[in-house]
């Protein structure tokens, strides 16, 4: 009798536990609630690198703290024309182009190279671009980003001067160094700050130094979705006479697989030393050149596993 | 009475085995996406997607990062992250649902099984209901889900430039997940 009582009691027991358990189990297998905890930590805990800072490699002159991906092949032609002010018989400016033609090759994800070719004193430049830090959030933040920034220019114009001063052709060299500092703030608003040092092998006069420092400062405003208005100025701390700061606005136009980049700047030339250290152009006289710069970029290594 | 509690605890045990549940896991499942609309090729694929599932009762979850895509061109990359999807916004798209022939299916044996995954897409903050047909393979007790389907990009909220023209007005997404 006592047995049998056990034994119901004992089942009983059984049932109510099997039942718990199941209850139990389904709670704790939710995966829907356990994806939901796991994105919430996903965001704390990952480390998510920020992208697009600019829209292309260039702010608007110079160099952005953008480089073009892994193996990809970025061609540039960029157009400065004459100046505004040199009225309508030279349709203001447009009669006169300036242009430099250049490529650009992602050699990794951090470190690019450039080189090119200007009609301004018929000068080639190359350059390297090194991404040193890269601006993230959530587990490892960084606030900024930081790239290194070399290049070097070669002036090939003829100098009238060439038989009696010129002896190598070394003196026709220029070098750039740049650290680029550079932060976006939002989607709309990104900063950058580029001090820079410029060293001529040969100056025009012997008290100018061979070493000038300037420092740059940049900034882009999403306006659309497309359209990004861009500005560049650099400050000469040392600098060669006759020669002004330059300062330019941009619109950057995305249109599809590239960056369409219009701009105004009182720059005639696009390397590094022209633009920041032997700027004509006075904005308030007018000297205002109209100027683009055209890019389209080739897959030269394709991801495999994506097609 | 003690030996009711012992007895009580070893069947709650017991029990315990018998029902439970198998959960399978991954972060290493692959997606593929195209929208190719021109001559252009819009295609890319995350080797990240993070998913589990459950045996008995069929839940099925899918993770993906948007910023874990991705493309042969950088350009059209972020363009993808800042004009489309607005990855700083939006960083995941998931999908929550329920295989529905799970019950069905014997998770111990070997075995190709058609199956049919019902639940909520969330993409770009915005949820829709899909049921999407799929495979289940079961090989030396692992187990591997693939999908092919289209979604309309339009359904997602996704607005910008080319959609119907360059970018296919469907996205054709391939999955395939082998579970750890």
């Amino acid at each position: 009798m006592l047995d049998i009582k056990r034994f119901l009691l004992t089942t009983a027991l059984f049932f109510v536990v099997l039942l718990n358990t199941e209850i139990l189990f389904a709670q704790t297998i939710d995966l829907f609630a356990m994806q939901d905890a796991q994105d919430k930590k996903d965001t704390k805990d990952k480390t998510d690198i920020v992208t697009a800072t600019f829209k292309t490699t260039r702010l608007i002159n110079g160099q952005s703290i953008e480089n073009v991906g892994r193996g990809i092949l970025d061609v540039k032609i960029s157009h400065r024309f004459g100046t505004l002010n040199s009225g309508a018989y030279n349709l203001f400016g447009l009669d006169n182009a300036s242009m430099r033609m250049g490529v650009d090759y992602g050699i990794t994800d951090r470190l690019m190279v450039g080189a090119g070719r200007s009609t301004y004193q018929k000068q080639f430049d190359a350059f390297l671009k090194y991404r040193i830090i890269r601006q993230s959030t959530g587990k490892r933040y960084m606030p900024f980003s930081v790239s290194y920034a070399a290049s070097i220019a070669l002036r090939t114009l003829d100098d009238p001067n060439a038989n009696t001063i010129q002896k190598w052709y070394t003196d026709r060299l220029s070098y750039t160094h740049q650290l680029i500092i550079a932060s976006k703030l939002n989607d709309f608003t990104s900063l950058q700050v580029m001090p820079t040092l410029i060293h001529y092998n040969s100056v025009p006069l012997a008290k100018n130094p061979n070493d000038l420092i300037s420092v740059g400062v940049g900034f882009r405003e999403r306006l659309s979705k497309r359209v990004n208005l861009t500005g560049e100025y650099y400050n000469q701390v040392t600098q060669l006479e006759g020669y002004f700061n330059s300062l330019s606005f941009g619109l950057d136009i995305e249109t599809g697989g590239h960056v369409f980049q219009f701009h105004v700047s009182n720059s005639t030339g696009m390397t590094d030393k022209t633009f920041i250290t032997e700027t004509t152009g006075q904005w308030e006289k007018g000297d205002i050149h109209f100027g683009f710069n055209i890019a389209r970029v080739f897959t030269v290594k394709k991801k495999k596993e994506i097609n | 009475m003690k030996r009711i509690l012992l007895s009580f605890l070893i069947l709650a045990l017991s029990a315990s085995a018998i029902q439970a549940q198998k959960l399978f896991a991954t972060k290493k499942g692959q997606l593929k996406f195209n929208a190719t609309g021109g001559v252009e090729a819009i295609a890319a694929v995350n080797n990240q997607v993070d998913s589990k599932m459950v045996d008995k009762t069929g839940q099925i979850v899918f993770s993906v990062l948007i910023k874990g895509f991705k493309f042969d061109n950088q350009l059209m990359e972020d363009h993808f992250n800042e004009n489309y999807l607005e990855s700083t916004k939006f960083p995941k798209a998931d999908f929550k649902g329920f295989i529905l022939n799970a019950a069905s299916i014997d998770f111990s044996k070997d075995g190709k099984h058609n199956i049919t995954a019902e639940g909520t897409l969330t993409i770009h903050n915005v949820a829709q209901k899909v049921s999407v047909p799929g495979t289940l393979t079961i090989a030396d007790g692992k187990l591997s889900v693939m999908a092919s389907f289209k979604i309309k990009i339009k359904d997602y909220g996704v607005t910008g430039l080319y959609i119907g023209d360059k970018i296919a007005p469907d996205a054709e997404i391939v999955l395939n997940c082998k579970y750890d």
